[in-house]
């Protein structure tokens, strides 16, 4: 069988146990996806959007502890946060607010910054007075590669 | 909380009467089984009574029985010391698409070398069809090594036509019986084998410690240099306690065999049972018949792999799964891919492997667990009806299809 020797912070796994902010949102303002069932992640975010402020935030993920437990991180710092807040929450900050993630794990928190991007690229799709776009960062923002 | 231990597959608690048995070859009986005085002789003696007792539970002589250090040593042994004894009959080896990986990646370390290996596929469930090992038979073959049971979905291989097929040829065949050894009866002329892996961790005796049946006349390059130990096939001082624990482990078993074997297998079937009439949405992995007595693996979609393992571990339950997400490639398991599985399929497999201290409470627990967890993992998973579809093709450049380095370990 395949195994690992991966260890989990105490906080990454009261995440995934008890992950926050889960299931979906009538009427979302933007719907954010990364990963795919190949690689075995799949995350999905919803948004709603409320004077360019992230009101409410949920998520669905399949995948492993790690996903669902940066998922429920992702939503967690996102919430209550300003669009060009949120679009500094890098998957860094995401790895290091669970007390860190195994080298492994890291594209975990990679897809939860993608999906966050990805939902709030839907919304100022769908909106497209919102205020305008800061200037590019630094890649933060591009997809990865899941390795 | 109560444990519930389900991963016997991957290792057993060592039994009390082997621990026994070790116990006098640490402190009292401590000789070097090559020292020519009495506690050398004694320790050289236990190793001789050892090695009777290995060799008695497979119908083979004693002197056919080389000690090692576990399952990994003897498929390497056997592997590479046959290549290599045999290098100038020829260059090429058969083996199965869905073996451990001791036997898998040495073979493709001895591809490296200018070996060429054949990767036989499985069918649906993991069986190897003997016809196919007939046909992949060349004047260069010198090996066929393929395991007796899957050690993943537990499928028992047709072991006996192989060999027979082998013997007809002239070929020499090799089979990994890690996971037989000790739950299905073993006769080495029964199953036309030429040698044989066994491990004692996996009976209830210790780790470390293992052997290589090899048929009496068989050419062998021995792996490592040293001292004459093994007859000169396996040098190095033996591991007294250890062989000593691993046949006091193989007698019991064998003992037993027939009374454990029935009543894991009916606890495998009530589980299989309970499993599948309590998950919508899930499937067995492996064949439904011709399969280990102690093992049961499931797939089940819209839940992956590790998130199960975690989920059950937190309620006292300890399984396995051969997820990607848990290996250090993230690559899943080869053999549940060699099984033709979808990506959904092969990340949400849950593998339950039984044993000596198993009991039908346990199973019980497990049945009624098991679709709370799955249900669990549904409920935070996005709707699976599209992603059902999907092929590993369909996002190729996302994920490197190579499956020979997983870090697979039991």
């Amino acid at each position: 069988m395949v195994t690992s020797n991966v260890s989990y912070t105490k906080k990454m796994m009261a995440h995934f146990a008890n992950p926050h902010n889960m299931g979906r949102l009538d009427n979302p303002d933007g719907v954010g996806k990364a990963g795919n069932p190949v690689c075995g992640d799949v995350m999905h975010l919803h948004i709603k959007v409320k004077n360019n402020k992230i009101t409410d935030i949920k998520f669905q993920t399949l995948g492993c502890a790690s996903a669902i437990a940066t998922s429920s991180m992702v939503t967690d710092l996102a919430k209550g946060k300003t669009i060009d807040e949120a679009l500094r929450i890098t998957n860094a900050r995401v790895a290091s607010e669970l007390g860190g993630l195994p080298p492994i794990k890291m594209h975990c928190s990679v897809l939860a910054e993608q999906a966050l991007h990805s939902a709030i690229e839907d919304y100022r799709k769908r909106h497209p007075h919102s205020p305008a776009k800061p200037a590019a960062k630094k890649g933060s923002a591009k997809p990865k590669e899941k390795k | 909380m109560r444990k519930i231990y389900m991963d016997y597959a991957a290792t057993t608690p060592v039994r009390k009467e082997v621990l026994k048995a070790m116990m006098p070859y640490f402190m009292t009986e401590f000789g070097n089984a090559s020292s020519l005085h009495s506690i050398g002789q004694s320790a050289a003696e236990a190793v001789e009574f050892a090695r009777s007792t290995v060799a008695s539970a497979i119908g083979a002589n004693p002197e056919e029985i080389i000690f090692t250090s576990g399952g990994t040593e003897a498929d390497n042994l056997a592997i590479r010391g046959i290549a290599k004894a045999n290098r100038d009959m020829g260059d090429h080896i058969i083996t199965s698409a869905i073996e451990h990986p001791a036997v898998r990646n040495t073979c493709a370390d001895l591809a490296k070398e200018g070996f060429k290996i054949t990767f036989l596929s499985v069918d649906k469930d993991g069986l190897i069809d003997p016809v196919q090992v007939r046909k992949a038979i060349t004047t260069k073959t010198v090996l066929i090594t393929i395991m007796h049971a899957n050690n993943e979905i537990g499928t028992v291989q047709p072991t006996r036509e192989i060999g027979r097929i082998a013997k007809e040829n002239g070929v020499l065949f090799h089979t990994d019986a890690v996971q037989t050894f000790g739950k299905l009866p073993i006769d080495v002329d029964g199953l036309n084998v030429d040698m044989l892996t066994m491990s004692a961790h996996k009976i209830g005796g210790p780790k470390g410690v293992g052997a290589l049946y090899v048929r009496k006349g068989t050419q062998l390059k021995a792996m490592q240099t040293g001292g004459p130990h093994e007859g000169n096939r396996r040098a190095g001082t033996e591991n007294v306690a250890g062989i000593v624990g691993f046949a006091k482990a193989a007698e019991l078993s064998v003992k037993e065999m027939g009374s454990e074997s029935a009543r894991l297998s009916k606890l495998r079937d009530r589980l299989i049972k309970g499993v599948l009439s309590g998950v919508k949405e899930a499937q067995l992995n492996g064949h439904p018949t011709k399969r280990l007595p102690n093992n049961a693996n499931f797939s089940f979609l819209g839940a992956e792999g590790e998130a199960i393992i975690l989920k059950l571990d937190a309620l006292g339950i300890e399984a396995s799964t051969g997820s990607a997400c848990s290996s250090h490639d993230l690559a899943p398991s080869h053999v549940l891919l060699a099984l033709g599985h979808s990506p959904l399929e092969a990340h949400g497999s849950l593998r339950i492997t039984l044993g000596k201290e198993t009991a039908p409470k346990d199973v019980e627990c497990v049945i009624r667990v098991i679709p709370k967890v799955i249900k669990e993992l549904r409920a935070i998973s996005p709707d699976i009806k599209e992603m059902k579809n999907v092929k590993w093709a369909d996002y190729k450049d996302d994920h490197d299809h190579d499956h020979m380095h997983g870090e697979e370990e039991d």
